[in-house]
């Protein structure tokens, strides 16, 4: 059994007058990616911006690494070690991509420079496109260096919200890399629709529908639950 | 076909429109008084300028309309009255120096008054209402009253006359054109707090945070940056260009008026929407199309100087409908 990173329980959130988190409860152990996935407005995007702070919960408690977070701010739980890649990958159009990293780097001491390298490694474009503004880059460009903003900090976990969004199968192909090299170092939670991308780095699943958790488990079982599959993800029991 | 055409080429239609604008005066004002005019309009624009980018740069961040920004800024031109008052010695001196000095120190000391203000007026009243248009007008209005109030508690309610510094007074004659000597004061003052400005943003860490946060102030906080001491600090930053507007600008119009920070509030709004809401290059090139407009149009059409500005306005918005420089920069 590894030990627990992040620990949600029973989270209510509202977005105004809505009722979007209905009680979720999730578990991510320290060995591990743990996939969230459901329908679209399902409230995987609100249940990770609830963790980040940029959503306050109502009710519940969020422990990261036994501490409570649910009243912290942004900045605070960014700053205890969790990295956040939102849905619209966040970018900063009109900074360079140098600015971009230089925004995220909270310190920068040696070893962030030894991180950014090994990122740099990792995502050879940014490098080009160093002095280039973020804004015109392409999607799968752009949605490295969200990443690479992500993962420049000393995160032990990182939250990543639909990375495969909108990219072409092979941009897709390389971010199932990314991710899996990332994972050495990080813990991760995974927002993703796409489910052969979710299969192939994901260790642990949660099915989100209407704002609770409806199904939990490991991802190998998952591939083979057709009717799970079809109920919640809309994928077609016919093929194969 | 027409809309085409302006989506593709708007922008450089504006900018030719505006140089256009600034020659077209030509045709009807003699040489040398359309270079005095021209010198009268730029020093003008600089004094509005600083003024605006303030204003600017706290919309742009903070997403607030700060209507007290005009009183920070008769806060301002008070607390450099008395400065001057107090050094007067310093002001009627006949040494570039001295006045030079008391200059400095009124800017100096109005500055740092003033931006204390502005964080007891942002912690205490503004964070309260942030997301809030309504409430922002409302409230910032009302602390508005408050602060011309205090004025006239403080420094009574009537018209002061403003020195100017005894070197400072009377003009150049370069080549039959005449020069005011305190208008190019004010024009190097104007480029100096550009390029500070612009050179804390392009080159220092902070800076870039705070363009960063002016796109996307939500990310800024998840990336581990304390968005409300960001903002309390371009809240101060933008208070004291309020104030150095304000010191300059009573000695350009030699007078201090509890009420002041009304009538350059509205130039301030009209440029932050001329240049584009959180551009401080657009709130410069705005504050020169006003300053220098208003000159012209005052010697060609005395009546309409001050409906100008407010034309100008409608006609950069109609062709380009997010200012001349949007978002950022
Ligand atoms: N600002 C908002 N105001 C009102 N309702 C919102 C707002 N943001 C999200 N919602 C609602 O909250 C619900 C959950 O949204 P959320 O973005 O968390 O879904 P999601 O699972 O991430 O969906 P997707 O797969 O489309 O990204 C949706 O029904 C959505 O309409
Ligand atoms: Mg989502």
């Amino acid at each position: 059994m590894s030990e627990t990173v992040l620990k949600v329980e029973g989270v209510h959130t509202f977005i105004g007058q809505h009722h979007i988190l209905q009680g979720i409860s999730f578990e991510v152990g320290a060995d591990a990616v743990t996939v969230l996935i459901g329908r679209n407005g399902a409230g995987k995007s609100t249940a990770i911006k609830t963790v980040m702070g940029l959503l306050p919960p109502s009710e519940g408690r969020i422990l990261f690494r036994g501490k409570e977070i649910q009243r912290r701010k942004p900045y605070e739980i960014a700053r205890m070690g969790i990295g956040f890649v939102p849905e619209d990958m966040g970018v900063f159009s009109g900074l360079t991509v140098e600015e971009n990293m230089r925004v995220a780097m909270l310190i920068e001491d040696e070893a962030t420079y030894q991180r950014l390298d090994r990122t740099l490694e990792m995502f050879a474009d940014l490098r080009k496109f160093w002095k280039a503004k973020a804004g015109n880059l392409s999607g799968g460009q752009k949605q490295m260096l969200a990443i690479a903003r992500a993962i420049v900090n000393d995160t032990s976990l990182l939250l990543i919200d639909e990375p495969s969004k909108g990219l072409a199968p092979i941009i897709v192909e390389s971010l199932i890399e990314v991710i899996n090299r990332i994972k050495d170092h990080s813990v991760v939670i995974l927002v993703e629709q796409n489910f052969s991308m979710a299969s192939s780095v994901g260790d642990n699943f949660y099915i989100l529908d209407d704002g609770i958790v409806v199904h939990s488990g490991i991802m190998a079982e998952l591939v083979h639950d057709e009717e799970l599959k079809s109920n919640y993800l809309g994928i077609s029991k016919v093929g194969g | 076909m027409a809309e085409i055409i302006l989506r593709r080429w708007g922008g450089e239609l504006a900018i030719a429109g505006a140089i256009a604008l600034f020659l077209l005066p030509l045709l009807g004002i003699p040489g040398k008084t359309y270079l005095t005019l021209t010198i009268a309009g730029l020093a003008m624009g600089m004094l509005l300028f600083l003024v605006a980018s303030g204003l600017s740069i706290i919309f742009g961040l903070m997403d607030v309309l700060n209507f007290a920004h005009g009183s920070l800024f008769a806060w301002g031109a008070y607390v450099g009255f008395t400065v001057f008052n107090l050094m007067m010695d310093w002001v009627e001196a006949d040494s570039v120096l001295m006045n030079l000095g008391v200059f400095a120190i009124a800017i100096v000391i109005a500055m740092i008054a003033v931006a204390i203000l502005g964080i007891i007026l942002e912690r205490v009243i503004v964070r309260r209402v942030y997301g809030n248009h309504l409430f922002q007008i409302l409230i910032t209005f009302g602390a508005t009253i408050v602060l011309v109030e205090l004025i006239s508690v403080f420094w009574g309610p009537n018209d002061e006359v403003m020195t100017v510094p005894f070197t400072f007074r009377g003009n150049w004659d370069v080549m039959d054109v005449i020069v005011d000597r305190y208008r190019v004061i004010c024009i190097v003052i104007g480029l100096l707090v550009y390029s500070v400005i612009k050179l804390i943003l392009k080159k220092t860490k902070i800076g870039t945070i705070v363009r960063a946060g002016v796109e996307n102030r939500e990310m800024v906080q998840a990336m581990g940056h304390n968005i409300f001491l960001l903002f309390t600090g371009v809240f101060a930053v933008g208070a004291g260009l309020a104030a150095l507007g304000g010191v300059a600008m009573s000695v350009f119009s030699l007078q201090v008026y509890p009420h002041m920070g009304s009538t350059y509030l509205l130039f301030a709004f009209i440029i932050v929407i001329i240049g584009g809401l959180g551009s401080v290059t657009g709130s410069l090139v705005g504050a020169l199309i006003v300053g220098l407009s208003y000159n012209y149009v005052a010697y060609l059409v005395p009546w309409a100087a001050a409906g100008s500005n407010v034309i100008i306005m409608i006609v950069i918005l109609l062709v380009r409908p997010t200012g001349l420089f949007p978002s950022g920069e």
